[in-house]
């Protein structure tokens, strides 16, 4: 992603000046209560940072890192064992399917959802009639509670009874077993995910188009461009920016899905819709005899690897922020 | 700046306050264990969430403590919940006096050392059936009293067997039953409708067949195992049953069943109440073994327990209480509220003598076995979760049946 050779006129990420760094030692005189009360407005945020990310953050490496049994689980005592969950993880015969289906799901639903989003954002930017009531139809697979569209999704793809064989079928085509056959699930769920993920990516890319000036459509219009040229010349590098921070969110997003999996196929079936999400909380939570140690240990890797993205995301901001 | 800070403040002491009370609330069932058997709060989880304050199980369970001289309090939680709060709560000290828990859960809880056993805190459970009672038992030992029962058998749609020209009464092994099905699907009616989803409620269905077929759970991939496999892959194949069992749960197999079109589905005694509104005839059979009878299918509900406690003064009126839930009188009334059948002879006759409908379920209960008997205990979650892969994998013909059966027996070890 190369922001250096492209010049933005109006870079969004630009809008917040650089903050003016406080020169050192110019403080009011009398700091030591001004600095007790700034301590205390500081200290509730902390207090909240520690109880609610730093602690279940320790407590999920240290699970992962502990050979727990239910016995050892309640009675506190589980022996430290190193790595040793994380190579069990690593060797189990879920693992390799299950990070091909995290990548193939992630990589799948950005493409389309990118892809999708964009077109639809160019399309409300034409400004026609109702365009802005249609917006806001789409918006709706964002609003809905995740446990409704998911279970709507897999009573629509019901092999028996789903409206989607039902068309299918009255077309003259073969019902298709969308959610109970290996070759289809994990294409039903990203299918569904792409639903899901269309607003988040419609709504950041039309924010993005309205930051383009005009002039410059104006102008590529008086030199005869087709609106094919004024879309890949113009549109889609000035666009840049606001793709790379809606696709690198949208990874993070997409890494860590679990009920959509979870509610239509459980990941099922033989497995073939299983990602590192549903992989983790099925060997924590899924049968009668919780694994905390592996299930932890699947999640830190997930963890890891949504950081390492974060920080992408970081630096890309960080860079944008610096051309302006 | 003030305002926020002034919110930032409150929200400060709120949240003091919610640690406060919180860990009042922690402490608090350890700090009445002083009041010992003379009054005190006894606390009761159940895994029952769809009974409220008014309803004559929670009656029930008030009246059991004052007959025992306390008060109690109780929270209904959801089945799957329950176990996870159970081990948190013994985490932490603070378990319940009387815990109500699925069977196949029993040991679980009992290898994490959560449960007392009956030899401690005198619990009777003699009168109870000993193929009910196998479920709580680990190393000679008993972690609890089954309350009610319930197991699986084939409800059938009584039209559509008529105009298939099948006599339900034919219907005594596996031979019978898919010659039944190759009649209705003659007739042009779907033929049979159940659950293999990917969950402990996939293995719960499977089991009659599995254990039908003569096969153990010690050895996924017998003979035996293959063929009860094979016979539910090859319905699917056949159009018998439906695509969509790969992923149903009990409840939407039950919706398909509704729909009128299914001569059989298998299902539970739970659904009693919900057949009586199906708007067709409808009648129950047992599930047939392999080679003719009844097959043994798995039992499901709930058993009492008492979670171990610092204070051992705590179980005499502990054990009251359980006492008073399982009485003859009691067990008959809780189990006709959950719909289920009771754990002793005595009550099951007197069930059957109320309602003869009740007469197949009594016999199938008695022939049914615990899915963590045979001292299985622990090994059977790892186990059960290797069968309900299989059984997918078969169904929805990644593997075939005899390689599915191979690598789950090899997965469970």
């Amino acid at each position: 992603m190369n922001t250096a050779t492209q010049t933005a006129p109006r870079d969004r990420g630009a809008s917040t000046p650089t903050p003016s760094r406080a020169r050192p030692g110019h403080r009011r005189a009398g700091g030591g209560t001004g600095r007790w009360a700034a301590w205390a407005f500081l200290l509730p945020l902390a207090a909240y940072l520690l109880a609610f990310y730093a602690y279940p953050l320790y407590r999920n490496l240290d699970l992962s890192l502990r050979d727990y049994t239910v016995r050892s689980f309640v009675q506190g005592d589980a022996p430290f064992i190193g790595l040793t969950n994380f190579r069990q993880v690593v060797g189990d015969p879920t693992f390799v399917p299950a990070l091909t289906h995290t990548v193939v799901f992630t990589a799948a639903s950005l493409v389309c959802q990118f892809g999708i989003g964009m077109a639809l954002a160019v399309f409300f930017h034409q400004h026609f009639r109702l365009s802005a009531t249609l917006r806001a139809l789409f918006l709706v697979p964002w609003l809905l509670p995740l446990i409704v569209s998911a279970s709507t999704w897999s009573w629509m793809l019901n092999s028996e009874a789903g409206v989607v064989n039902a068309l299918l079928r009255s077309l003259g085509f073969g019902s298709v077993n969308w959610l109970t056959s290996p070759d289809w699930s994990l294409v039903s769920v990203i299918i569904a995910n792409v639903w899901i993920g269309i607003p988040f990516n419609l709504v950041l890319l039309y924010s993005g188009l309205q930051g383009i000036p005009p002039q410059i459509y104006e102008a590529a219009a008086l030199d005869g461009t087709t609106g094919w040229q004024r879309f890949w010349r113009l549109t889609f590098p000035l666009l840049r920016p606001v793709s790379a921070i809606t696709l690198l969110l949208g990874l993070v997003y997409t890494l860590k899905v679990f009920d959509i999996i979870w509610i239509m196929t459980k990941g099922g079936p033989a497995d073939s819709s299983t990602t590192l999400a549903t992989w983790s909380y099925q060997l924590g939570f899924g049968s009668l005899l919780p694994q905390f140690g592996p299930g932890a240990a699947v999640g830190n890797l997930l963890i890891v690897a949504a950081v390492a993205f974060g920080l992408v995301y970081i630096r890309v901001q960080r860079r944008q922020g610096g051309t302006a | 700046m003030t305002s926020s800070g002034t919110s930032q403040r409150a929200l400060g002491v709120a949240l003091a306050a919610l640690v406060a009370v919180g860990g009042a609330a922690g402490c608090s069932s350890s700090s009445d264990g002083t009041a010992g058997a003379a009054g005190g709060t006894y606390t009761i989880w159940d895994p029952y969430p769809q009974f409220d304050g008014s309803s004559d199980w929670v009656k029930l369970l008030t009246k059991c403590g004052t007959d025992a001289g306390v008060t109690v309090t109780r929270t209904g939680y959801d089945t799957t919940d329950l176990t996870n709060k159970a081990l948190l709560a013994a985490q932490q000290g603070n378990s319940p006096d009387v815990l109500i828990v699925d069977n196949p859960v029993v040991s679980t809880l009992a290898e994490a050392g959560v449960l007392s056993a009956t030899e401690e805190t005198k619990l009777d459970t003699s009168a109870m059936e000993p193929n009910l009672l196998g479920a709580g038992q680990i190393d000679g030992k008993t972690y609890g009293v089954p309350i009610g029962a319930n197991t699986l058998a084939l409800y059938y749609n009584k039209k559509v067997l008529d105009a298939a020209g099948v006599d339900p009464a034919s219907i005594t092994d596996w031979a019978a039953l898919n010659a039944a099905l190759t009649k209705v699907a003659a007739a042009g009616k779907k033929g049979i409708t159940f659950s293999a989803i990917g969950t402990e409620e996939g293995s719960f269905q499977f089991l009659p067949w599995f254990w039908g077929s003569g096969a153990q759970l010690t050895a996924l991939d017998s003979p035996q195992g293959v063929a009860a496999v094979s016979l539910w892959t090859d319905w699917l194949k056949q159009g018998h049953a439906p695509n969509s069992v790969i992923n149903n749960t009990q409840t939407t197999s039950w919706q398909e069943f509704a729909s009128g079109d299914y001569a059989f589905a298998e299902n539970g005694t739970w659904q009693l109440a919900n057949a009586k509104k199906l708007g067709f005839e409808y009648g129950i059979i047992a599930i047939p073994a392999r080679d003719g009878g009844t097959a043994p299918a798995p039992t499901g509900g709930e058993f009492v327990t008492l979670p171990v406690q610092k204070k051992t003064d705590r179980y005499a009126a502990s054990q009251k209480i359980v006492n008073c839930l399982t009485s003859n009188d009691n067990l008959l009334a809780t189990d006709t509220t959950l719909s289920y059948i009771a754990p002793t002879a005595v009550v099951q006759t007197t069930q059957v003598a109320q309602n003869p409908e009740l007469k197949v379920w009594v016999d199938a209960v008695k022939a049914a076995k615990g899915r963590t008997g045979d001292n299985l205990g622990t090994k059977y979650p790892k186990i059960s979760e290797q069968l309900w892969k299989a059984v997918q994998a078969a169904l929805s013909g990644s593997k075939t049946p005899q390689a599915a059966m191979t690598e789950a027996q090899s997965a469970a070890k």
